[in-house]
């Protein structure tokens, strides 16, 4: 029997996901004939959304229903899919904070390969799956083999595959949730309780038009001194990436990445920040980018407009110094 | 409680910029600097401060050759009780299920109520917890920022979700976390930390101790392999600036000024 590849669909209020599309060219890349099947998991008039939306560009989408699932408890749901997915399927979830609990303990449970955050496939080569992964935070890129014969998890990273939003499909929705719920309801060890919103800061960054972002490369706490000053001169506002929150040097509400906010500046400049894709993908809206960076191959080099190779603890006062000269 | 703690000594990012060798075999490896993984400190000192409230042991586990001793002695350093290294010819090459398999089948010998991992590692994978929790059959919450201990059955944790905001659970012991940087300070640990600890035996585990079956570990049973390392075309990459610091300063603040970024 030819493999089915099913995509895990995230949605939220009833909106689905960005990567819902993303998966579907994931897909046709790894398996370019085989058949695609969302998977949507949630309760209600939420869920009944998110399906008619993603009828649009899928011919088949497999729902699970139920109050329990109003909130994804990665815990319940990889104790429903192994019931409803077919044995020697390759399932495909995204790579953030959802799918980073829910795959590779679901690997485990159908018993299938696990490959985390591909970011390209190659096809297939002696009966394996060619992938592109990154490691060192993105300093090097290798080539893996996955052995999918038996199934696979795979994760996709966000952002790296164009979403694939050919409509015209007008697809079917499979009501599943009898033959995954008949056995009751896994996952109750694991109880979710509240989600606890970010606190506001003192600052929007998200309103910001000039970010001067600071990262790991400021060394010291002292040190933000002068990225304050360059700010202030500038007129811009100061925010970080995450090392800085988790050394308490600023506040969390100044994070830009995946696990803090999204801004949409005009301008954003990187200043010893190595460009991560947590980070990178709190930057939105095609800013203008230009990195510092005392490594060359640093990757934030390979998504900033301009870069300075150059070290920050002495670029950063002589820009200050210049931006100043210019505004006399 | 009896905390479980997973530590994996890899290439200090902050420390070295990671190079590709000639033939792409590997990356550049004279020279570097090594250290614990960065989750697996926050992990360490989360778990070292969750005994020091309630009581209990921390053992420090980490698989890897005769060289991840360091990490496991530097660890207890910390303060961890004690440290096991699972090390043995047959497990090079194992992909995570069979590092995950590893550590199971030492997870059995002992009597745990938490495991605790980092959430990620130097290939970003971010996946042994995950499986280890399946494996034993047991609940798992990955990028924990917060733990509360109830009572000795169950725990409260905080997930870090996106945007910042945080996933409250309560979750049965035993039970695998992964840990997110952030959740606390790990402390420093100075070279005479690491003396207290320099006589203290680590025991080693290996196939011969271990029950553990031939077709998930090593190379053979890996189902995932890496082919190589390259470097990323930087073909579309970022306009590097050129020239004099002055001339380089004066194009940035003429960039600035067209684009916006001077107000
Ligand atoms: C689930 C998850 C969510 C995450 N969410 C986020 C998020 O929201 N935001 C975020 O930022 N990260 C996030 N991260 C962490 C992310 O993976 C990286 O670890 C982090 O972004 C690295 O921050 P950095 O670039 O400042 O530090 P590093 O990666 O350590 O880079 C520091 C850079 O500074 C350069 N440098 C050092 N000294 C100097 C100097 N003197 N002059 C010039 N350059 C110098 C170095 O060459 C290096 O490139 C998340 C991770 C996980 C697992
Ligand atoms: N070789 C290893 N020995 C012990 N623990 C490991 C090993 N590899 C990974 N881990 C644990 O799993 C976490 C996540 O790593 P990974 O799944 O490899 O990204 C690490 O932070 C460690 O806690």
């Amino acid at each position: 029997m030819a493999q089915t590849v099913f995509t895990y669909i995230l949605h939220k209020d009833g909106k689905i996901d960005d990567t819902a599309f993303e998966l579907i060219s994931a897909a046709k890349k790894i398996l370019p004939d085989a058949p695609v099947i969302a998977i949507a998991v949630g309760s209600g008039s939420e869920l009944e959304a998110a399906c008619n939306e993603l009828s649009a560009s899928y011919p088949e989408i497999w729902k699970i229903d139920d109050e329990a699932l109003s909130y994804p408890n990665a815990e319940i749901i990889r104790g429903l899919l192994p019931r409803i997915i077919p044995q020697g399927s390759i399932v495909l979830v995204p790579h953030e904070h959802f799918g980073m609990d829910l795959s590779p303990g679901l690997s485990i449970k159908l018993d299938t390969s696990f490959l985390p955050d591909a970011v390209d496939f190659q096809g297939m080569e002696d009966g394996k799956l060619k992938a592109i992964r990154e490691e060192y935070s993105g300093q090097v890129s290798t080539h893996v083999l996955c052995d999918i014969a038996q199934g696979s998890v795979i994760t996709i990273r966000p952002g790296v595959f164009k979403a694939d939003e050919s409509k015209g499909e007008s697809g079917t929705v499979v009501d599943k949730t009898a033959d995954a719920l008949k056995e009751g309801l896994p996952g109750q060890s694991r109880r979710f309780l509240e989600v606890v919103e970010a606190e506001v800061g003192d600052v929007d960054i998200t309103k910001s038009e000039i970010l001067i972002s600071v990262g790991r490369g400021i060394e010291d706490e002292e040190n933000l001194e002068m990225v304050n000053e360059l700010a202030e001169t500038m007129g811009g506002d100061v925010s970080c990436s995450r090392p800085i929150v988790d050394a308490k040097w600023m506040e969390k509400s100044r994070q830009v990445g995946t696990s803090g906010q999204t801004v949409k500046p005009k301008v954003y400049l990187a200043l010893g920040i190595s460009g991560s894709f947590q980070h990178m993908g709190g930057v939105k809206g095609a800013p203008y980018v230009i990195a510092v960076n005392k490594n060359p191959k640093a990757p934030i080099f390979q998504q900033a407009d301009v870069g300075v190779v150059a070290d920050i603890l002495e670029f950063i006062p002589m820009l200050t110094d210049k931006v100043k000269e210019i505004k006399g | 409680m009896e905390i479980l703690v997973c530590v994996k000594r890899v290439p200090d990012t902050a420390e070295n910029e990671i190079e590709v060798n000639k033939d792409g075999t590997d990356i550049e490896r004279d020279d570097l600097v090594y250290s614990v993984n960065e989750w697996d400190n926050y992990a360490a000192e989360e778990a070292i401060q969750i005994r020091d409230n309630v009581g209990g042991t921390v053992t420090v586990l980490s698989v890897g050759g005769e060289d991840a001793e360091e990490v496991v002695r530097r660890e207890m350093a910390m303060g961890a009780d004690q440290g096991i290294l699972l090390s043995d010819e047959a497990f090079t090459g194992s992909d995570g299920r069979g590092i995950s398999e590893i550590i199971k089948a030492e997870v059995e010998k002992g009597k745990y109520d938490l495991i605790l991992t980092g959430a990620q590692a130097d290939d970003g994978a971010g996946q042994i917890g995950g499986m280890l929790a399946a494996l034993l059959d047991w609940p798992y919450a990955s990028l924990v920022n917060l733990i509360e201990i109830i009572d000795e059955s169950k725990i409260k944790v905080g997930r870090e979700i996106a945007g910042g905001n945080q996933e409250m659970s309560e979750i049965d012991l035993p039970c695998v976390l992964s840990i997110q940087t952030g959740i606390n300070e790990p402390r420093y640990v100075g070279i005479r930390g690491i003396r207290k600890v320099a006589s203290m035996e680590i025991p080693v585990h290996g196939t011969g101790d271990l029950s553990l079956s031939p077709d998930v570990i090593g190379k053979s049973g890996a189902k995932v392999k890496r082919l190589d390392y390259f470097v990323h075309d930087p073909g579309e990459g970022a306009d590097i600036l050129e020239g004099s610091i002055d001339e380089i300063l004066d194009k940035l603040v003429e960039i600035l000024k067209t684009k916006g970024g001077i107000k």
